[in-house]
């Protein structure tokens, strides 16, 4: 008797969808005490890079809205966390963090509200437009450092009453701290595709005339989830800034926008291990062209092999990596049949 | 007792550039009737519709929802407000089931706006009202399909049932006939006539049979302006009606004995 | 600012403005009769200016016919490039979704930038204007203003009204303006849909190209080129409206209005005033000044 409902546990158990994730949140958090330095700072740099394509997989996954501008949130995070960190003792980031995304929050906001006027083809052209803008008003003026870029004065701690509770001075603890961030961003984002909000703006994906037709007000619907993937953007950014301690105009540029669209595409659109994914693959293809062990002097010209596979993966695997095991197993049903 | 005025159209019109696809055209849409929009291709019926719907502004003139000015509302604050419609050409969510397509239609009238947080199935408001709706568009048994996997006229059977969703009082219907054979069209007529004791129905269509057997009230449109309007019987009879019909539908017009 | 000052910027903003549209007409014509959002548009802009460069010393041994000799080279290459692209790339994303699109394209911005990095190398070039066209005129007291930027507006100028000639005259463009409008009855009225394309791509990437190549001894020849007219460009295809050449036109001179006048005016800003014109223009009219379709 008691076997037999053991048996039907470890059925229900190993059922669970939710094992890929779990393993790879046990796995992510046991690296830093077998992986080398390097390799350490390479997952952390594609954790920050994970939460910055799943707050953009809210908006162009979930709400079919296809930004080329939102490396502008992240940098402006970024450069808020940079800006606004004070130059004397480490800064709590119990309020940093806050106002580096309540920053690229209200900028989405504003942005946002000019660039959902805009339809189709035309919203990609002026977000990337928008995007540029931002790009020009760090790397040209002397707001914040030019082109130079701009240090971190010191790294923020979460401090309570003068006690210290998170030290990201730390290396290990911000690793930590960005694992939990990251974990923490998946969570919020599953919550809301399955909230009523997620839904409309599913609708709003699929067919937006019939949402106005129901009587669904669009327009806010898609300006509230372009300021939320905005604001998650800045989460990223504020990480990013923390990081290296330091800011450059760089995390603004097109560049940015377009990797983080390739990362999408390269998981696989619509879900959100997708996204996380597809920032893994991206780093990894890119450590992979730019590795002079493989390729020698010919590294320097990475762009190139990376362009080739941009064009590869988006052609031969549209549907990203997610959708593979389905891609292969139609591939080889017909060759079943065949044979 | 006269009936509820819902929604009307006071010489409304719409104007593209050069071209005046609606001129001045005013009618009235009373609770308890099927009310049939008929004319010529290109006549301004489609645009007539998508102006009282709000999907496209009007030029001139006034709209009237239940006695309220709505001219300048958008259209999702018409569909707040009641007015329902429906599209020539299908719009539901095909990979959602039929279910699943009501419901989120009826999310719009019963949600808090921008819910965050509460799960999407856990709405019962707005579960009640989908199930009705199906209910109402004699859907029950497919209920849990994939929209896309429905035959023809069942679609357009459920692009109704999305519209009885939101509970509209008004519904503007887009030639919902288009495409059915004689079976699908009488289910799809009965449908019509069962809604007819709470709402107040605007009807596209070209099907002439269809239009005789369930109009109340029918308006003719000939180049953007509404030429008649009256009971099926007059308007059979209105010599404007037929001399603008002669040689375009002239032969499909029903003839005075055993129809309607 | 007195008279003369005002005048040669005025002729600095109608020269940008028009070179910007050679390279806008281009895009908007890609987008608006084949559909495909093309960011490698400006990586095309970019290979004009570095032919310029490469083709330099053929111009110069041949003084007199050797620059409009390179120009002709430019634009048959171009074409055959184009056409070549089109057939083995660019029909594969008709099909397709604009994100694919976007990313395809993003792609080949990246092989066309390493590509010519690998042949030509990342170095700053200038290359020489002809001496046919070398010196000033005068104008007003003292200013003078360059022969050459006369030249470049008025070779502009002819290509905007042979464009315009092509299309609203000729039978070539009334296929191309009945593809824009509807590719189904386009082609059952008998019009090689897929040779329209091609040629209408090829005549894109030749705009594109031969403005790069006029616009060499102005700007001198740089890496990043292409992405910032690119960007620019977009713009001006927003403020004038998808597949509108009139669009593509007042919007480019209104860009090279406001970004010359911006940059001596007030220098500090000038950089981010085009945008500002087309988020004003986005409250006004969402969909360009002169939608089509």
């Amino acid at each position: 008797m008691k076997f037999r409902r053991f048996a039907i546990l470890v059925r229900q158990t190993s059922a669970w969808r939710g094992w890929p994730l779990a393993v790879a949140v046990v796995v992510l958090a046991v690296f830093p005490h077998v992986g080398g330095d390097f390799y350490v700072d390479l997952v952390l740099t594609t954790m920050i890079l994970s939460i910055f394509a799943l707050s953009l997989e809210l908006l162009v996954g979930r709400t079919g809205l296809v930004s080329f501008g939102h490396a502008a949130f992240f940098g402006i995070a970024a450069y808020a966390t940079a800006l606004l960190s004070p130059s004397g003792a480490a800064p709590s980031h119990a309020w940093l963090l806050p106002a580096g995304v309540a920053t690229a929050a209200l900028a989405a906001a504003v942005i946002g509200a000019f660039c959902l006027r805009a339809r189709g083809v035309y919203f990609i052209m002026v977000t990337l437009a928008f995007a540029q803008m931002t790009y020009f008003v760090f790397h040209d003026t002397k707001l914040a450092g030019g082109s130079d870029g701009l240090y971190l004065n010191v790294k923020p701690a979460l401090t309570l009453d003068g006690i210290t509770i998170v030290d990201l001075r730390n290396p290990r603890t911000f690793y930590y701290a960005t694992l939990v961030l990251l974990v923490l961003v998946y969570a919020v984002l599953a919550a809301i595709g399955r909230s009523r909000f997620g839904h409309a703006l599913a609708g709003i994906r699929a067919n937006e005339q019939r949402m106005r037709a129901a009587g669904f007000s669009t327009y806010g619907y898609k300006l509230a989830a372009f300021t939320l993937a905005g604001a998650l953007a800045g989460i990223a950014g504020f990480l990013h800034a923390v990081k290296d301690g330091f800011v450059s105009p760089e995390i603004l540029a097109w560049h940015q926008s377009g990797a983080v669209l390739l990362m999408l595409i390269l998981g696989g659109i619509g879900t959100l291990r997708g996204a996380v994914l597809g920032a893994f693959a991206f780093v990894l293809m890119k450590e992979l062209f730019q590795s002079e062990a493989l390729f020698g002097a010919f590294a320097k010209h990475w762009q190139l092999p990376l362009g080739l596979a941009v064009i590869a993966c988006v052609a031969l695997m549209p549907n990203g990596i997610v959708a593979l095991p389905t891609q292969l197993r139609r591939f080889r049903a017909p060759l079943l049949n065949a044979g | 007792m006269p009936a509820e005025i819902l929604l009307e159209s006071i010489d409304l019109s719409r104007r593209f550039g050069g071209l005046l696809a609606v001129d001045r055209a005013s009618l009235t849409l009373a609770r308890g009737e099927v009310h049939a929009l008929i004319g010529t291709n290109g006549a301004g019926k489609s645009t007539l519709v998508n102006v009282l719907s709000g999907e496209i502004a009007a030029s001139g003139g006034k709209v009237r929802l239940s006695g309220c000015d709505v001219t300048r509302w958008t259209q999702p604050r018409r569909a707040r407000a009641g007015l329902g419609r429906s599209y020539q050409r299908t719009t539901i969510f095909a990979h959602a089931s039929v279910f699943e397509n009501c419901r989120l239609a009826a999310q719009a009238h019963f949600q808090r706006a921008y819910d965050l947080w509460s799960d999407a199935t856990r709405c019962s408001d707005a579960t009640r009202a989908a199930e009705q709706a199906i209910a109402q568009a004699n859907l029950s048994a497919q209920a849990r399909r994939v929209a896309g996997t429905l035959s023809h006229g069942q679609k357009r059977q459920l692009e109704i049932a999305m519209c009885l969703a939101t509970g509209p009082s008004v519904l503007l219907l887009d030639e919902p006939l288009a495409g059915m054979g004689p079976e699908e069209t009488d289910r799809m007529l009965l449908l019509l006539e069962a809604l007819k004791p709470g709402h107040a129905v605007l009807l596209v269509e070209h099907d002439m049979d269809a239009v005789f057997r369930i109009a109340d009230r029918i308006t003719v449109m000939v180049s953007g302006r509404v030429i008649a309007t009256g009971e099926p019987a007059a308007i059979r009879g209105n010599a404007d009606v037929q001399s603008a019909y002669l040689g375009e539908i002239g032969d499909d017009m029903p003839q005075a004995a055993g129809i309607g | 600012m007195d008279f003369a000052v005002f005048l040669v910027q005025c002729l600095n903003a109608v020269q940008y403005g028009l070179l910007l549209f050679l390279v806008a007409s281009g895009l908007t014509l890609i987008f608006g009769i084949l559909g495909v959002i093309n960011l490698a548009h400006g990586s095309f802009y970019m290979i004009g200016a570095y032919l310029a460069y490469a083709l330099a010393p053929l111009a110069a041994a041949h003084s007199g016919g050797g620059f409009p000799a390179a120009l002709a080279i430019g634009v048959v290459l171009s074409i055959v490039f184009g056409y070549v692209l089109e057939w083995v790339f660019v029909s594969y994303l008709y099909e397709r979704e604009h994100l694919q699109q976007v990313l395809m394209t993003y792609g080949l911005i990246l092989v066309f930038e390493e590509l010519r990095s690998i042949a030509l190398g990342d170095d700053v070039h200038g290359v020489a204007v002809p001496e046919w066209l070398a010196g000033s005129v005068p104008l007003g007291g003292v200013m003078t203003y360059p022969v050459y930027r006369l030249f470049m507006s008025g070779v502009c100028l002819l290509v905007a009204l042979a464009l315009y000639a092509v299309i609203a005259r000729t039978r070539v463009g009334m296929a191309i303006r009945a593809g824009a409008t509807n590719r189904e009855m386009a082609q059952a009225l008998g019009v090689d849909i897929r040779l329209l394309y091609r040629i209408v791509f090829a005549a894109g990437v030749a705009l594109a190209v031969f403005a790069g190549m006029l616009a060499a001894p102005v700007t001198s020849v740089y890496p990043g080129m292409g992405n910032q007219v690119l960007i620019v460009s977009f713009v001006v295809v927003v403020i004038g409206g998808i597949g509108s050449i009139r669009g593509a036109l007042l919007a480019s001179l209104l860009v090279g209005f406001v970004d010359t006048f911006g940059n001596v005016l007030v220098p500090q800003i000038a950089g981010v005033l085009v945008y500002v014109l087309m988020a004003a223009i986005l409250l006004w009219r969402p969909e360009g000044l002169f939608r089509t379709g």
